[in-house]
């Protein structure tokens, strides 16, 4: 490493440090933050409106257990859509990859008897592959994601419905099924409240993370390098915890964790971890961000695409698993819509459209925020006419805003 | 009496940070051909926007007097309703559509909105001829040469009844017969009364066609000459273009000066998409441990591109020629493998190829070595922040912490962040392209005594740039670059800037 050039004569300012318990100091940090913490509130924002507005059905044990198993797929799908937007792609195939996966899981498992574990396995691989042929198209010979996927979205569709001749797969073992709609073992047999096994494990990522927090902040901190206002910091580790407990609780009191909210779990974490601390995830924000640049920078700009879309086959092959196993049959239609309810989660999640923005957790969030809309709606038996309509104005506001938001940025900046 | 059609009254263009003109005067006799001469950056761009209404009326200071009136134009429409039209150096045709529908794109021969055709290409072959192209009005604009595309934007001027032509570089991209037509097209114009206002480096074009010249240097107006009356040599032109004091803008520096580091022999670059046109012809140069190297050329010369070319081969077609390292041949065909031979290029257009602009300036500064930072592909994020903000108080970036979006700071200070990028991956070739333009003057002297330091810590170092004064106060060598050749090598003790500035513009023997 070089050290930085100095010459003689300069002597480096004195920064003043940062103003850390100010008031304005906490203000003026949270301005910038504007977007990521307002769809934090909106999100809190529609979960009351919802709760007032079901009678309190909304939060009840039973319907958050269902809300969670019927979002995650969706959001194991904008874990990876997020990553091909940041990096100024779209994919609008993955629908149609998730029934075909399905039905490849279906083939291997029930038409050829594999066992289980094996038949995910190759699914999985079948993903990857798909990711390949896509990959290939879109990084090495240059046709636009948008023309590649949506071509993509019509081949595996019609390939599903070819395989299946048009005739569901059914059923799966056990084993199988329990991906999408089992839970966690309950150690003492359903005798307790609180369901043990959920608590340890919500506490313990609870503690789990909070100390990684408070651990990566001393450390900062003693390199003199933490700028963000400690009350904040307070306010972000407390909200963290409750929000799990929370969730831990309210799980607990049911039928313990649902198994694919662990996949889940595993995947967001992976995932965030991949996009901030790797040098891929790096060079994903590079390549979205400035296109040239990062070719000056020497980033292979043609494997960051491939492997985001290998990537993102991989994924839609666990989400494709999951929502078979959910129905415990592999459907010729499975997965239609899904790619529009990811990218809609996505762009709710504060990505640019132009790419270079975002992240997983703002797509989580986004994806929670369509998953209440739909499931409060349908508690208030509203019909899927009325529940798209309002959907598609939520994704129209999250989006003006965010212009919005830019354009006064821009202004203040002046 | 002299019938001036055009007067432009000490006019003064602020950019933020930037003074572009300052109390430039400008007239223009109805019906001659004058000429705008000045380097890069010198302002003649930026004038030529203040009259065609660009920046608006109201966003600059001093008059503009058209046709004997104050006038002030909002925007583009506006003179041109008036009659200036101005073809930019890109020009503004719409590739897919036909000729035709280009003169007449915003100005449609229509009835109700609905477009009469007949009329259009009847109309269209009528101005095709004036201006001396035959070519039928319906053949698309990508399926015809860019000297016949020029013709088509002055056809298309002529339509909408010019009065006052502006062309800015209009032979830059041209091979020597379309200029040649070009320039007798202009001829023709002005015997029609057609004013035409043509900023240009081609010295011997200027003195082959325009009546006037007027010279513009660091945005003020140094003279116009007056070509027909006085006996104007080049030499005089090029002295009036660079003329000014060296002392004091450029800090000192004690060359010392090592081994060779890159060598570059019989480099040939063909143009991405013209393949048979040569952007670099058989260039040979050579950099030492230590030493600055100058590369001067006017805009067009091939200088962006013979540096890409040579960083990973990031620029051109079917690139010949042998590049040594530390006196080895070796091969670098991706910027990657540039890189890990120890090239960096720090882009002329820092916006478009240098940062990313949503991004920090960590995130940028780390950018081109973030291997240095990462083990097994996980980056330290702390390190990479105190790096960073090392770089920040030794460069003096201006900005309150390392996570300030670059896209936020001014030029000078996105200027840093680049070398900073580039130093931080530590690099034996630092390749500089034009790294003070459009930079104020304090900044300026800022970059300069960071190229010092570079150089006094044994960094072979190219700077590319189109002011002279520049080269002249940094380097230690300088080459010349002219149409893709390199037409000279001196010495800086020995050089001139008018020897320079003849072998920048020294055409094809």
């Amino acid at each position: 490493m070089s050290t930085p050039t100095s010459s003689a004569t300069e002597t480096s300012p004195v920064i003043p440090p940062p103003k850390d318990e100010a008031a304005g100091g906490v203000l003026h940090f949270l301005a910038g933050r504007l977007r990521q913490i307002g769809i934090f509130i909106a999100l809190i924002a529609i979960v009351i409106l919802f709760q007032v507005l079901t009678g309190g059905t909304l939060l009840t044990p039973r319907n958050v257990t269902s809300i969670i198993n019927q979002n995650a797929y969706v959001l194991i799908l904008a874990i990876g859509m997020v990553m091909i937007i940041i990096a100024g792609h779209i994919d609008l195939s993955v629908g149609s990859v998730v029934a075909f996966v399905g039905a490849m899981s279906g083939i291997f498992i029930v038409n050829w008897g594999w066992p289980w574990w094996l038949g995910v396995l190759a699914a999985i691989i079948v993903g990857g592959m798909v990711g390949c042929w896509q990959g290939f198209w879109v990084a090495y010979v240059g046709i636009p994601a948008f023309i590649v996927t949506l071509a993509g979205m019509l081949t595996f569709r019609g390939l599903t419905q070819m395989i299946l001749h048009n005739v569901p797969i059914t059923p799966f073992p056990p084993e199988y099924v329990a991906i999408g709609s089992g839970f966690l073992p309950d150690l003492t047999g359903g005798n307790s409240t609180f369901e043990p096994l959920t608590l340890i494990l919500g506490i313990a990522a609870t503690v789990g993370l909070v100390a990684q927090e408070f651990r990566e902040r001393a450390k900062r901190v003693k390199m003199g390098l933490e700028d963000e206002p400690r009350a904040w910091f307070y306010v972000k580790a407390v909200f963290t915890a409750v929000f799990i407990l929370a969730i831990t609780f309210t799980l607990a009191s049911y039928r313990g964790t649902p198994i694919i909210l662990v996949i889940l779990a595993a995947l967001v974490l992976l995932y965030s971890t991949v996009m901030n601390r790797f040098v891929f995830g790096r060079h994903v924000y590079a390549r979205g961000g400035n296109l040239h640049a990062a070719q000056l920078s020497g980033v292979n700009t043609k494997r960051v695409d491939f492997w985001l879309f290998v990537n993102m086959g991989v994924l839609a092959a666990i989400a494709g698993i999951a929502f078979t196993a959910r129905s415990n049959s592999a459907l010729p239609s499975a997965g239609t819509g899904f790619e529009l309810d990811a990218i809609a989660a996505v762009f709710i999640g504060g990505a640019a459209v132009t790419g270079g923005i975002g992240t997983i957790t703002g797509a989580m969030i986004g994806g929670l925020i369509m998953g209440v809309l739909n499931n409060g709606m349908s508690l208030l038996g509203l019909g899927s006419e009325v529940q798209s309509f309002i959907k598609g104005f939520v994704l129209l506001l999250a989006v003006a805003f965010d212009i919005f938001n830019k354009r006064r940025a821009a202004n203040a900046s002046k | 009496m002299t019938d001036h059609i055009l007067e432009m009254v000490n006019i003064t263009k602020t950019f933020p940070g930037v003074k572009a003109l300052q109390d430039v005067n400008l007239s223009v006799e109805r019906g001659e051909v004058h000429a705008i001469c000045g380097e890069n950056g010198a302002g003649k761009s930026t004038l030529m926007k203040v009259l065609s209404g660009v920046y608006p009326h109201g966003s600059y200071e001093g008059d503009i007097i058209y046709e004997g009136r104050p006038a002030s134009f909002s925007g583009i429409r506006d003179s041109e309703k008036s009659g200036i039209v101005i073809i930019h150096q890109e020009l503004a045709l719409s590739p897919y559509l036909s000729i035709a529908e280009n003169i007449f794109l915003g100005n449609e021969q229509q009835k109700h909105g609905i477009i009469d055709w007949n009329a259009t290409n009847l109309e269209a072959a009528k101005l095709l001829s004036r201006v001396g192209l035959s070519e039928n009005p319906v053949t698309k604009i990508t399926d015809i040469g860019v000297g016949k595309q020029q013709l088509v934007e002055i056809a298309k001027a002529l339509s909408k009844d010019v009065r006052v032509l502006i062309l800015d570089e209009p032979t830059a991209a041209l091979n020597d017969e379309d200029s040649a037509h070009l320039l007798d097209l202009l001829r023709g114009l002005r015997e029609h009364g057609i004013t035409c206002i043509i900023i240009s480096h081609k010295l011997n074009e200027i003195k082959a066609i325009a009546d006037r010249v007027t010279i513009i240097r660091d945005g003020r107006t140094i003279e116009t000459l007056d070509l027909d009356a006085d006996e104007i040599s080049e030499e005089r032109i090029i002295r009036g273009m660079v003329g000014r004091d060296l002392q004091s803008r450029y800090p000192d520096r004690t060359p010392d000066i090592g081994e060779e580091v890159l060598r570059v022999e019989d480099w040939t670059v063909q143009h991405p998409l013209e393949h048979s046109r040569k952007v670099v012809d058989g260039a040979n140069l050579y950099v030492r441990a230590g030493e600055v190297v100058g590369i001067a050329g006017l805009m067009g010369a091939g200088r962006t591109e013979l540096a890409m070319s040579i960083f990973g081969r990031s620029y051109g077609h079917n690139i010949t020629g042998t590049l040594y390292k530390n006196g080895k041949p070796v091969t670098a065909r991706t910027v990657r493998q540039a890189i890990d031979h120890g090239i960096a290029y720090a882009t002329e257009d820092r916006k478009r190829y240098g940062l990313n602009l949503i991004d920090d300036i960590k995130r940028n500064i780390s950018g081109a070595a973030l291997e240095k930072l990462a083990k097994s592909g996980w980056v330290d994020a702390n390190r990479e922040q105190v790096v960073a903000n090392d770089y920040r108080k030794s460069m003096r970036i201006k900005a309150p912490n390392v996570g300030v979006i670059t896209g936020k700071l001014s030029g000078g200070n996105q200027q840093k962040v680049v070398l900073s990028k580039w130093m931080f991956a530590d690099p034996d070739v630092l390749i500089l392209d034009e790294p003070t333009r459009g930079i104020d003057v304090g900044a300026k002297y800022e970059i300069y005594s960071i190229i010092n330091t570079l150089a006094g810590e044994g960094k072979a170092i190219i700077v590319i740039s189109s002011e002279l004064p520049e080269l002249l106060g940094i380097c230690d060598r300088i080459y010349a670059l002219s149409a893709g050749r390199i037409t000279g090598e001196v010495d800086v003790h020995e050089a001139h800037p008018e020897k320079l500035m003849q072998y920048m513009t020294m055409e094809k023997e």
